[in-house]
Order: C-alpha cells, then structure tokens, then sequence
C-alpha cells in the first residue's frame, strides 16, 4: 500500500461530500420550486463536474507519484 | 449517480489492492518495493539468468524473465487493463484476430508497411514470427534490439517479461523474445510521455491503424452516414414533420442549440455550434461504441487520454482564440482588486486556470470512461478468479452468479454514463466559450 492510493482514496472522499451536497440540495430546490426542474438540473449537473474536475486532478497526481515509485 | 460511480471506483480500487496483497502473502521470498504486489510473478533481479535459473529449475521461467505464454496465476489488475489499452490487432475469439495494417518507421531501418498477419498471432496475441525486426507481443508490436534480426522472418518461440532496473535506477518491465533459444531484447514503440508514465523514445516510431484508430474511423464514417441521411432529410422536408433518422437527431441537435449554446454562449452562438455539435456526437459515438463488449466495438477510444488530450487542446485553443478583450483583461488584470493581491493572487491563478479547465475537461471524460470499464472488466474477473482460473467449474458458476447482474447493472449505467459525459463536455466547452466572448456589464 502507498501513499498514493490513501491520497486518491481521501480526494474521493471530498468530491463524495461536495457532490452529495450538490445534489442534496438540487433536490431541495427542485421540491421548492419543481417548475425550474431543467435551470436546477443543468447548474447541478454543471456543479458536479466542477467538483468532479478537482478531486480528477488530485487522482492523477496520486497515479503520477505512484508512477514515480 | 455520480457518486454511486465514485463509489464504484472506490470499490473497485480497494478489491484491486486486496488481490494485490492476497498475492503479496502468497510469495515466500519479500519483496523489495511495496508497489510490486500487483505483479506476483516479476522479481527484481540483477542477474536474471542466475536468479531464475536457481529459483525455478522446473524449467517455466527462462533465463531471461518469466514465459509469457505459459499459464500464472491470474490477476484481474493486470488483465483490465490489458483489455481496456490500446492493440495492432483486434481479438476476435480464439486465436482469431481482425488484422490492422502497421505503419513503421526506425530512424535506422526506414518505412516498414505490413500487416499484423504476417506475425502469425496466436494465444494472447503473441506473434509466432518476426517481420523485419518487428515482433507481436500481447497484440502490441515491438522491436528486436539485435540488428542482426532486422531482415526476414524468423520463427519466434517464445516471449518472456521481466523486472529489471532502468537507466534511472527506477524498476521497469522489460521483454525478451526467445529466438533460437537466445533472448533477443526488445523495444516498446516511443510515447511522447517525457517519461512520466515509463514511456520515451525508443528505436522505433508506430504510425498503426491500431484498434482505436480503427474504432474512431468506423465511427466517423458511420456518423457521416447518418447526418448525411438526416440533413437531406431536413432539406426536403422543410416545414413538414421529421421522418426516419431525422427524427432521432433533430431533438439532439435542437437540445444542444436551445439548452447548452444559447444559454451559455449568449447571441454569439451560432459560430461554435459546428464544434459543439462534432464533439458531442463524436464523444456520444464513440462512448456507445466502446460498449459493444465485442468486434466493431471493444474499443476504448473515448478512456485513451491521447483522444481526450486533442479535444481539449482543441476546446482551448477555440476558447483562446476567439476570446475578446474583456475576457483577457479579467483574466491577466482582474479590474477593481489591488494591484498587489493581482500580482500574487488572481493573476497566477486565473493563468493557471486557463490551462486546467482543458486539463479536468480531458481527465474526466478519459477517468469516467476508463472507470465503468474497468468496473465491467472486474466482475468479469470475478468469473475467474472464483473458478480457480478455470481449474473448478463450481467456483465459476458462482463467479457467473455473482458477474452477470453486476456487469449488467454497470452496463446500463455506462450507458447513462456515455450520454451524460457527452453531454457534460459540450457544455463546459460552451461555459468556457461563452466566458470568453461575454461583453461586459454596465453598471
């Protein structure tokens, strides 16, 4: 086991909190509001691969370390 | 959903790292880099013809490493990935292969065109013949070092893996093709890697129509088809209802016109729909292909980082190029801050900025895609590694029992996958357009 693995494991583990959030309050608001369903889900959707984008950028540099040995 | 994939990934990524160290227990001598669990059967040796020879008399190992065709023990690691890279030739079943043509090039040699039939693959992809100093190794091409081998075809009996150490002191594997009973040396092709992921160049250049060159140019032509059909049909039925394949593609079309250019890009729209429109439904094609489990698909175009690198290049470039002057004022000189803060902070961060969007835009296509396959070849895995390798019919029964809803259930959400990162990558495409010709507000 390495490093590495423990640090994609914990960039995971972020974008796991950030995405649920996201999403958790999309539901929210689309309860709130169900006829701006398409605006809510295209700034969710949007969100997410933000989030996504980040914890992607912190697997690679834990694939490159591991490369690296 | 997107979490249920990261979970997935987790998943998966922990299962891996338990065969890894269910394998590391079953060795006896230790291991000298942690890292080297995942590969049970590569030992670091200095002297790989003493060490084998001593260790494993029985004759399966070779002086030069372990055989590639003899039967190990099976790591479900290994083979995913073997199955989702990049290959000269097309696994068909058995020993049947669709055979790709090979462009080469060795700056000593020159040209070398053939096909991968003239390496005579048989299991595992493992050629039976050199062509020219060119051998087939796991349906990969290689080199034979030795220049003496460069003409002809020789009889190649067997291919050999082994762990040694590199220029740079790092581990690296390297292969051995057994000729005459001597282990001739081989080279990879050379990768533009700089090194990063082992890569670098080599003693040859391969040009190949490969498995995913082929797969893309298939996709191409069969889109060509299709909006060639559609956009006829949309010329000659003007004002009339849609018919046939026009109405599969006009509600895309419409969807990206009306849902991701206009609200995201403003007036200026029309000029990126050609881009917006290319790349959704090459990645859309492309994805749906790569699901196909057998020939015209199995390829994994849309999860090989060279394909997704060049759309993202071309995202940027399209972003740069057409930015206005707005958008570069904010971004090397953001108004209304001070001018230290601009100087240590925004700017920096605001260039950095400009090169990782294209950078996520490229890992999380390349990550999604390379994921649910590699979650669908893991419970195909689970097949073989409850039946023992094929040694006990019950465990794969089992394996089966446990693989198929598994693998079913991952397919149909690659499937909302392969929409959905289609999708998502047009649209950031269009957020970063449109934060590049955005006028600026009047207040």
């Amino acid at each position: 086991m390495s490093y590495a693995a423990i640090g994609a494991g914990l960039a995971v583990i972020g974008a796991g909190i950030g995405i649920g959030q996201i999403g958790g309050k999309a539901m929210e608001a689309i309860a709130r509001q169900p006829e701006a369903v398409g605006d809510i889900r295209a700034g969710m959707i949007l969100t997410a691969a933000l989030v996504e984008g980040a914890a992607l950028v912190a697997m690679v540099f834990a694939f490159f370390v591991q490369a690296k040995g | 959903m997107i979490s249920i994939r990261k979970f997935c990934i987790l998943l998966v990524f922990s299962a891996l790292s338990l065969t890894g160290l269910a394998q590391h227990g079953h060795e006896n001598h230790p291991q000298e880099q942690a890292g080297e669990a995942a590969h049970p059967g590569g030992q670091t040796q200095d002297h790989p013809a003493a060490a084998a020879t001593a260790e494993h008399p029985e004759g399966e190992h070779s002086p030069c490493g372990h055989s590639l065709s003899a039967e190990h023990e099976f790591n479900a690691g290994e083979n995913a990935i073997h199955h989702i890279a990049d290959a000269n030739a097309i696994h068909l079943l058995g020993n049947a292969y669709f055979h790709l043509p090979c462009i080469l090039y060795a700056p000593s040699q020159g040209w070398t065109f053939t096909k991968t039939s003239a390496f005579d693959a048989h299991h595992h992809g493992n050629g039976t013949k050199s062509h020219e100093g060119y051998v087939l190794v796991h349906a990969n091409i290689m080199r034979l070092q030795n220049p003496a081998l460069h003409s002809g075809e020789l009889p190649v009996e067997d291919y050999m893996e082994a762990e040694e150490e590199g220029a740079d002191g790092k581990p690296r594997t390297v292969f051995y093709a057994l000729i005459n009973g001597q282990c001739e040396p081989l080279d990879a092709k050379s990768t533009l890697d700089g090194g990063i992921m082992g890569g670098g160049i080599t003693s040859f250049y391969d040009f190949s129509i490969t498995r995913n060159v082929f797969t893309m140019l298939l996709t191409v032509i069969l889109l060509f088809l299709v909006f060639r059909a559609a956009a006829k049909a949309s010329v000659a039925r003007e004002g009339q209802a849609p018919k046939g394949l026009q109405n599969f593609i006009e509600p895309f079309v419409t969807f990206i016109r009306d849902e991701v250019a206009k609200p995201n890009i403003g007036p200026k729209y029309e000029k990126y729909m050609p881009f917006l429109l290319s790349v959704f439904f090459f990645i859309l094609g492309l994805n749906l292909i790569g699901q196909i489990p057998f020939f015209p698909g199995s390829a994994n175009v849309t999860g090989n980082l060279s394909i997704t690198l060049t759309l993202a290049v071309l995202t940027f470039l399209i972003t740069n190029l057409t930015a206005n002057r707005h958008y570069w004022a904010h971004t090397l000189w953001m108004p209304g801050v001070p001018a230290v803060l601009k100087i240590i902070i925004i700017t920096p961060i605001e260039v950095l900025g400009l090169i990782l969007k294209p950078f996520t835009l490229m890992l999380r296509l390349f990550a999604n895609i390379t994921a649910g396959h590699m979650v669908i070849l893991s419970f195909v895995s689970l097949i073989f590694i409850f039946g023992d390798a094929g040694q006990s019919l019950n465990g794969s029964i089992a394996g089966i029992a446990a693989s198929v809803p598994l693998t079913l259930f991952m397919m149909t959400l690659e499937l909302l996958v392969a929409f959905l990162q289609a999708f998502i990558f047009t649209m950031l495409s269009a957020v970063y357009f449109g934060a590049a010709v955005e006028e600026p507000h009047h207040h």
